[in-house]
């Protein structure tokens, strides 16, 4: 190495860091002028086929370039008016008439035709397509026969296009939230030519989602897609409720270290973020106009038994600790009061249904029924270990509850941290003790969460089985005539649940998020919802400092 | 440096033994002392931290909750309202065993390959070396979690995945510096004069390449604490309440706004151990370099 | 010289194929697949996933049509991301990684040499312990810190760079080549002065000495090629470490790099991912330590005769 080629080196260096400085305006600033949202998306998107797609990122660019039967009202989460005008329902609710919009386009121009919903629906139903959220369509006449393949003909499913603008559905049982399942994108359309020209149709790999190739029926249309960069969505002109479309476009952002995200947000960089790190909360409740909207959240964090290994084999010691988990001090300390404590596991308030609360923080029974179980102030206690898998929030709660445990009933927990997928192989497998979860709900219903439980449910992971659990939720509630009949027979069984405490119950989430002033028309709700057609931004409003 | 060298070299010519000599000289290097005298207290804290720490490190009091430096806890307290300074404590136990231990692993295995690899040189050295190269390149995160699913989650499981991993450097530098001596005149001297091969690797090579070695290992002992702090992120390394440095300053660091001292004080515990470590290594270079004594 | 380039690229031969192999039972033994998530997934469902990915097939079937696809140049489809390919993915984020290496790379040669060698011309003095205490900052600072602090101060307090991205805005590579580099700074400073050191001792430098040569050129003509041979037998490692190592520095600064990929890819179970960044990765590993080799034996007279007469 000569000295020539050190100062080479060392003339590049300076050139470097030139390249710098006069960063401009911030992109909440050009943004609010050009109508661009600059949304904090958590994660690089895994696709962009609505009947492939699962999670949350996904979901907010979905919902921006494709469009169901019916949307979410974002203040109110009732439905409205999407790629369907109108609808009506029978009076016994089995059958369900979709009156389609004439206006509706596909962004290529093409009129939207029942019979666009019937065959995408047959491929959001088919075996081969491998959708996870098919169960989505489960209420129509014999769609889980053909999607787990027991039926081959779809002619016998409970959809048919009566004409061009005319669906038609036939449920199994009346279902009170089918219009609301219109919003999720496993039941969107999707465009039929465009598949078809790049493979198959069940194929989930083709290339049709490109930026090139894709048509959708949404507000938006995507115009780029740098992979874990940005995606870059804007107004669609072919969309039929375009004059209400106020954004230009939006950029998503991949944002998935929430400290790096908040930092985004702080110089400016993003409208909207998908969380807040849990330490910034008070620092940013704190300021005066803040940026932090927190708002309940459809979804309840809990920890799951594994009932059938002692020592929690035992009733009285799955009560002894859910009654000493002072949820009230986690809040307020640990979660510096962004979640809201929980002793069910239904959400409280779920379209008006309120759980049961059976227990209470209380140390003394609790001690009392540890005792009863032969484990008198922890002697002979054969150790527990709980398993959570890495996340700084997950680890927090974790410490905090196992301090409590050790407080109260002198027992001692160990803590047994996982990486994402072996800690989900371990849930699965039910190969744990005490394992953290979480329940995020797919639509606003009881049913929901409360189906989790079922006998060898898929989700279920405690080992609990209760045949008459299981007749309330599977027979009697979908017969109830009145919601307040049905809201009862899931109060019993809730009771029924929570009596046998296959699970402990530890806060309700919340949705928690920092979004600037100028950013008009994304309340909070349940679902956590933004409905992209409602959103506005205003100029006036500079750079929050 | 002139006169104590002139007493070195009377000392040296006096018969004083290679050890020897270099602890007279490293006894004369004031921040290498400073180095060895800052290790030696944090390993004796470090022994009778649970006699001597000033709370115990499990004992919550969440409504306390993070609090800055007071006359009840010197250093702060962390969110759970645990004593800072317990905890630092509590964690350089961890973290100096995890440090030591498993710098010395992947020394051993380190040192002992690149050695034979580069004395026999030709296939042996050719296949040695592309076995480091496989090593190299396998996926480490998805090697950590298999052996934790096989073994499950022990300390000893611990330093043999961080020493498999560190000593692969630790051959490739061996590797070059034998290669290297190996060329000079007193190493052909000794093969000519019928010496093993064991012999003039432990004898000739190993002593003449512990320069680079001991600066590798000073530098390989702090990468080796903080590795410890990922790899309790996949779940293997300690778990709460226990804790070590390298968590103490990832958790520190997520909260470096709003809790400075979370990460202030930890991370000044691992940056002294890491210069005193780098004095000492320096000094015993030094020490041990008998012809740069010489000069 | 030749010779050996040829014969080391054969070595490479063997290298990768233990490799794939090694990875590719590895990350099917690892728990939980590519299609397990947090909502349980129905037998039906999993079933028609595995179809379509050819997972139904035995373990070796999947093998063989794996190592055959690769002679192709094929490297999968991404079972993260429906619809790309892995060479797609590797290709979108290879460039970037490699920018931002190369800028970590002359970051720390430049901080790290320059300190090392002044560092070495007159050892325990101030001009030996300042510059090394101040390259070895970078190691106390690993770069989920180093990066945080960075950012705060030049981008949130100061306002002089942007606070992430990657080519979006001017400035923004600054703080990410730093953050990365300063780590490799530590080394380089290390390395390069205990191996001056080591040189500045030896007979041909008293030689030059004694022909009265000023120091400065006895340092660049002589010293420098011998004693930065340690620091470049670090070299081709420490840049393929920088691939693979740069996940936390493009994390925190929202570069979409190579590492990013990697990293989720692992925690992701993308096999076929996985498989190909660490093909990728082992082919560049082979070749950066040939490429280390070549220079260290350039470098070192003594080797350089050797390889000659091969």
């Amino acid at each position: 190495m000569r000295l020539s080629a050190l100062r080479i080196l060392l003339l590049l260096i300076p050139g470097l860091f030139l390249a710098a400085c006069g960063s401009g305006e911030s992109n909440v600033v050009q943004g609010n002028r050009a109508g661009i949202l600059h949304f904090g998306n958590g994660t690089e998107p895994q696709g962009l086929d609505p009947h492939v797609v699962t999670g949350i990122p996904e979901m907010n660019i979905v919902n921006a370039l494709f469009e169901g039967l019916a949307v979410k009202n974002p203040y109110t989460l009732e439905p409205e008016p999407g790629v369907a005008q109108s609808w009506d329902i029978s009076a016994d609710g089995l059958t369900i008439t979709f009156h389609l919009n004439p206006e509706a386009k596909w962004s290529n121009g093409d009129p939207i035709t029942a019979e666009d919903f019937v065959w995408s629906w047959r491929r959001a139903l088919n075996p081969a397509m491998g959708n996870q959220y098919a169960y989505m369509l489960y209420p129509l006449v014999n769609a889980e026969a053909f999607a787990t393949g027991q039926l081959d003909d779809f002619a016998d499913v409970g959809v048919a296009a009566l004409d061009e603008h005319t669906l038609q559905v036939r449920l199994n049982a009346p279902t009170p939230y089918f219009i609301q399942l219109m919003d999720h994108h496993s039941t969107f359309p999707v465009h039929r030519p465009t598949i078809e020209k790049h493979g198959k149709s069940t194929d989930r790999f083709t290339r049709w989602t490109r930026v090139e190739n894709i048509v959708g029926n949404g507000a938006f249309r995507l115009k780029d897609w740098q992979l874990n960069r940005r995606l870059v969505v804007e107004k669609s002109d072919t969309y039929w409720d375009s004059d209400r479309v106020q954004l230009n476009g939006i950029v998503y952002y991949p944002t998935e270290n929430t400290s790096s995200e908040e930092r985004m947000f702080r110089v400016g960089q993003l409208h909207y973020t998908q969380t807040i790190p849990l330490d910034k909360i008070p620092v940013y409740r704190a300021k005066e106009d803040s940026p932090y909207v927190n708002a309940p959240y459809i979804g309840t964090y809990y920890y799951l038994l594994n009932i059938n290994e002692p020592p929690l084999n035992d009733v009285r010691v799955r009560q002894a600790l859910a009654m000493t988990v002072d949820r009230d001090r986690l809040t307020s300390t640990v979660l510096h009061g962004s979640n809201v404590p929980a002793y069910s596991i239904t959400p409280p308030g779920t379209l008006g249904y309120q759980p049961p609360t059976l227990f209470g923080y209380d140390v003394e029974k609790a001690r009392q029924l540890l005792a009863e179980a032969g484990y008198p102030n922890g002697e002979g206690w054969p150790g527990l270990e709980l398993t959570y898998n890495t996340s700084e929030a997950h680890l927090k709660i974790a410490v905090a509850l196992q301090q409590m445990w050790k407080d109260a009933l002198n027992i001692d927990v160990t803590l047994a941290n996982q990486e994402w997928k072996v800690y989900l192989d371990s849930v699965d497998q039910m190969n744990f003790q005490m394992a953290r979860r979480g329940w995020i709900g797919d639509y606003v219903d009881p049913n929901n969460f409360l189906d989790l439980f079922l006998c060898g449910g898929g989700n279920n992971s405690t080992g609990f089985c209760d045949p008459v659990f299981d007749d309330m939720i599977q027979q009697q509630a979908p017969r109830a005539k009145t919601r307040e009949e049905r809201y009862a027979i899931f109060d019993a069984a809730e009771t029924r649940l929570m009596e046998q405490m296959p699970i402990i119950p530890i806060y309700t989430y919340t949705s928690n998020h920092l979004i600037h002033p100028s950013v008009q028309g994304v309340p909070s709700n349940l679902m956590d919802s933004v409905n992209f057609r409602y959103v506005s931004l205003e100029n006036e409003l500079g750079v929050i400092e | 440096m002139t006169t104590p060298v002139i007493a070195n070299i009377i000392e040296a010519e006096q018969g004083t033994s290679l050890w020897q000599d270099a602890w007279l000289r490293l006894s004369r290097n004031r921040l290498a002392l400073f180095g060895l005298a800052v290790l030696v207290l944090f390993i004796l804290i470090a022994t009778l931290t649970p006699w001597i720490a000033p709370y115990s490190y499990t004992q919550h009091n969440l409504d306390l909750g993070a609090t800055p430096p007071s006359a009840a806890h010197w250093l702060g307290t962390d969110i759970f309202g645990r004593d800072m300074l317990t905890q630092i404590m509590y964690g350089g136990r961890i973290s100096l065993a995890v440090g030591f231990i498993a710098t010395a692993v992947a020394l051993l295995i380190g040192i002992t390959w690149g050695a034979i690899a580069g004395y026999a040189g030709g296939r042996v050295d050719a296949v040695m070396m592309r076995m480091v190269d496989i090593i190299y390149a396998l996926p480490f995160m998805i090697f950590i979690v298999l052996l934790m699913v096989v073994f499950g989650r022990n300390m000893l499981l611990l330093f043999l995945a961080i020493g498999a991993v560190e000593w692969l450097t630790m051959a490739r530098i061996m590797r070059s510096q034998v290669q290297s001596l190996r060329q000079q005149e007193f190493v052909e001297a000794a093969i000519s004069l019928g010496l093993s091969p064991a012999t003039i690797v432990r004898r000739h090579l190993i002593p003449n390449a512990l320069g680079p070695i001991i600066v590798y290992t000073t530098l390989t002992i702090p990468s080796v604490m903080l590795l410890e702090a990922f790899l309790s992120f996949l779940g293997l390394g300690v778990q709460p309440p226990q804790t070590s440095w390298g968590l103490l300053i990832s958790f520190g660091a997520e909260s470096m706004e709003e809790y400075p001292w979370l990460l202030l004080y930890p991370g000044i515990a691992m940056t002294l151990t890491l210069f005193s470590l780098n004095f000492l290594g320096d000094g015993l270079r030094d020490a041990l370099d008998v012809r740069g004594a010489k000069d | 010289m030749w010779r050996f380039v040829g014969y080391r690229l054969l070595q490479a031969i063997p290298v990768l194929l233990v490799v794939i192999t090694v990875t590719f039972f590895l990350v099917r033994a690892a728990p939980g697949g590519p299609f397990s998530s947090e909502k349980a997934v129905i037998p039906e469902v999993k079933a028609a996933l595995e179809a379509q990915y050819g997972l139904n097939l035995t373990l070796f079937q999947q093998y063989t049509s794996y190592l055959s696809d690769l002679t192709k140049g094929d490297l999968g489809p991404s079972f993260k991301y429906p619809g790309r390919s892995v060479n797609e993915l590797i290709a979108a984020g290879f460039p970037v990684t490699a920018e931002l290496g190369f800028y970590a790379l002359l970051v720390a040669l430049s901080i790290g040499g320059v300190a090392g060698i002044i560092a070495s011309l007159r050892p325990n003095t101030a001009q030996d312990y300042i510059p090394m205490s101040a390259a070895m900052i970078g190691i106390c600072m690993p770069s989920f810190l180093l990066g945080p602090i960075l950012i705060l101060v030049f981008g949130i307090y100061l306002e002089w760079l942007p606070v992430s991205g990657w080519g979006d805005i001017p400035g923004d590579k600054i703080l990410p080549a730093v953050t990365l580099g300063s780590t490799y700074a530590a080394y380089v400073a290390r390395l390069s002065r205990a191996g001056m050191l080591e040189v500045m001792s030896q007979d041909y430098i008293r030689t030059a000495r004694a022909k009265g040569l000023p120091e400065w050129q006895v340092v660049t003509r002589h010293a420098l090629r011998g004693g930065l041979i340690p620091v470049v037998a670090f070299l081709g490692p420490a840049f393929a470490g920088l691939l693979s190592g740069s996940f936390v520095v493009e994390t925190i600064f929202q570069i979409p790099g190579l590492g990013r990929f990697y990293v989720q890819a692992a925690f992701n179970r993308d096999y076929t991912m996985i498989l190909g960044a660490t093909v990728f990765l082992a082919t560049l590993i082979v070749v950066f330590n040939l490429l280390s080799d070549i220079l260290a034996a350039w470098m070192n007279p003594r080797l350089r005769a050797q390889f000659a007469e091969q």
